[in-house]
């Protein structure tokens, strides 16, 4: 307990920071994939192509590998600067956007046929098709899978401890200097972990219920 | 199945397709062309910034990093596929005092970050017990704790999706719970779960990198040190550009394995079948 009361300030920071990070990448992944999720199933042939190989190659490369990318590569470019904490949001979004994708994409299939064919048959065309009838559904059918992905994301921002972004992944590194045993550090950690995706479940849960779809 | 969101395009929105095709595709390779000319402008392709990949002793270092990654992936994936039955069929048990516990140890591990397990058993655990062990061990256990336990609710929604008939008529004909769920159950749980496994098994293969974090020395480590080395001009940039061809290449095998176990599993079931597994890939 002393561990956790003496370096509150540690404590509070690094994970005042793993919930920024979770929210602002949770919500741009969000919106890519939703973007992307729509190019799979347009019309147009080049946006399909386009969205099916940003999820593939996204999807198969380590979360890891594209932070050490905007890390260590990006700042190589001569490109405008940035700090480590917006470089982990922008690989943590894209990353977590290809799975968004496959999951809006698999939920948009389970919309039954008749619902885009009566979208249609009113005449409306494939981007009010998409979202004033499939998408709406679409959200509510693949809400498991949606939050299972956002539990996965508040997981994965631990991984920007690695590149220098002080956030809950990074406690162990700073407490380490102050002495503190690293396995009593960590225990704790794991424990607010463990109640932050008890909170995303219950979260789950509410929007299950407020949003059952009646059929 | 997706051509329901539009009608078939006549003649007029085949040409307005066309156009916005075009047009989408300049915007897209102008955004990769862009990139390529700031690696090129910045001097990423020259050959001074690759020529420390033309030394046979950092090829072989990089096959051995591969291998390294690879041999932590294999042990990991084994342990989890194993781990994970263990901990379905024990949450299956319809003994309260039997299945509490192992869906108690399944929830605990899916909630907590793969990395902070590694650094509990890399630097936590061995100054508590006053052992030593390389992080190649740190790596593996996490990875079998957290993919075994997500692969526990893989085979527990497999189990459970199938009709309730296969273990009633198991146990009519006279088998025990165990033999009913070795030899009725299981198989057709893991068939119908395939492509779900092996996309988690590709999960592993990638939370390998996180052991770059905690010097476990496999591809993106070495890619870190050879990157870093100022005599060749520090190319961190095709030293990313080399592991991630790596990492690519071989997850990419690994979901094509996934892709054809799915198409195999549509030809011969039903495709409700394996609906039961989505969401259930954790990445």
């Amino acid at each position: 307990m002393n561990t956790l009361l003496d370096n509150l300030d540690v404590f509070t920071t690094g994970f005042r920071t793993t919930i920024i990070l979770f929210l602002v990448s949770g919500l741009f992944a969000l919106l890519l994939g939703t973007v992307v999720g729509a190019m799979r199933v347009s019309p147009i042939p080049a946006l399909r192509a386009f969205g099916t190989l940003y999820v593939n190659v996204v999807r198969n490369t380590p979360l890891t590998l594209v932070l050490f990318f905007f890390a260590f590569g990006y700042p190589k470019l001569g490109l405008p600067e940035i700090d480590f904490t917006v470089s982990a949001i922008v690989g943590l979004s894209l990353y977590t956007a290809s799975y968004v994708a496959e999951v809006l994409r698999s939920g948009i299939n389970t919309v039954p046929v008749g619902q885009a064919e009566a979208a249609r048959a009113i005449g409306l065309p494939f981007v009010q098709t998409l979202t004033l009838v499939v998408l709406p559904q679409a959200f509510r059918s693949v809400l498991p899978p949606l939050f299972s992905v956002l539990i996965a994301l508040l997981k994965n921002t631990t991984v920007a401890a690695g590149f220098s972004v002080y956030e809950a992944g990074a406690i162990r590194a700073y407490l380490a200097e102050r002495g503190e045993p690293a396995l009593t550090v960590l225990l704790w950690v794991a424990l607010f972990f463990v109640i932050l995706v008890l909170i995303l479940a219950q979260l789950q849960r509410y929007f299950e219920k407020k949003w059952k779809v009646a059929r | 199945m997706t051509s329901v969101l539009y009608d078939a395009p006549g003649p007029k929105a085949r040409a307005r397709h066309l156009v916005f095709g075009a047009v989408s595709t300049i915007v897209i390779l102008a955004i990769i062309g862009f990139v390529i000319w700031r690696f090129a402008e910045t001097g990423q392709f020259t050959a001074a910034k690759w020529q420390i990949f033309s030394f046979p002793r950092v090829q072989q270092t990089l096959i051995q990093a591969a291998g390294a990654t690879l041999s932590a992936f294999g042990v990991a994936a084994a342990g989890s596929l194993v781990l994970g039955l263990v901990l379905a069929v024990g949450r299956l048990s319809d003994r309260p005092w039997v299945s509490r516990p192992f869906h108690w140890f399944t929830e605990l591990f899916r909630a907590i970050p793969v990395l902070i397990l590694m650094m509990m058993l890399y630097y936590g655990l061995p100054p508590a017990l006053g052992v030593r062990w390389p992080p190649y061990t740190a790596v593996v256990v996490a990875l079998i704790l957290y993919n075994g336990s997500v692969l526990a609710e893989v085979f527990r929604a497999g189990i459970e999706s199938l009709p309730k008939g296969q273990r009633e008529a198991g146990l009519a004909i006279g088998l025990r719970k165990s033999q009913v769920m070795a030899s009725i159950l299981l198989p057709q749980a893991v068939r119908a779960m395939l492509p779900v496994i092996i996309s988690q098994l590709v999960v592993t293969l990638k939370d390998t990198a996180l052991g770059f974090i905690v010097t476990y020395n496999e591809i993106l480590f070495q890619a870190k040190f050879f990157g870093s080395q100022v005599q060749y001009g520090t190319p961190i940039v095709p030293s990313a550009i080399v592991a991630g061809v790596l990492y690519v290449g071989m997850c990419l095998i690994l979901s094509g394995l996934a892709k054809l176990a799915e198409r195999q599993l549509r030809r011969s079931q039903k495709v409700s079948d394996f609906r039961a597994g989505r969401g259930l890939v954790r990445p």
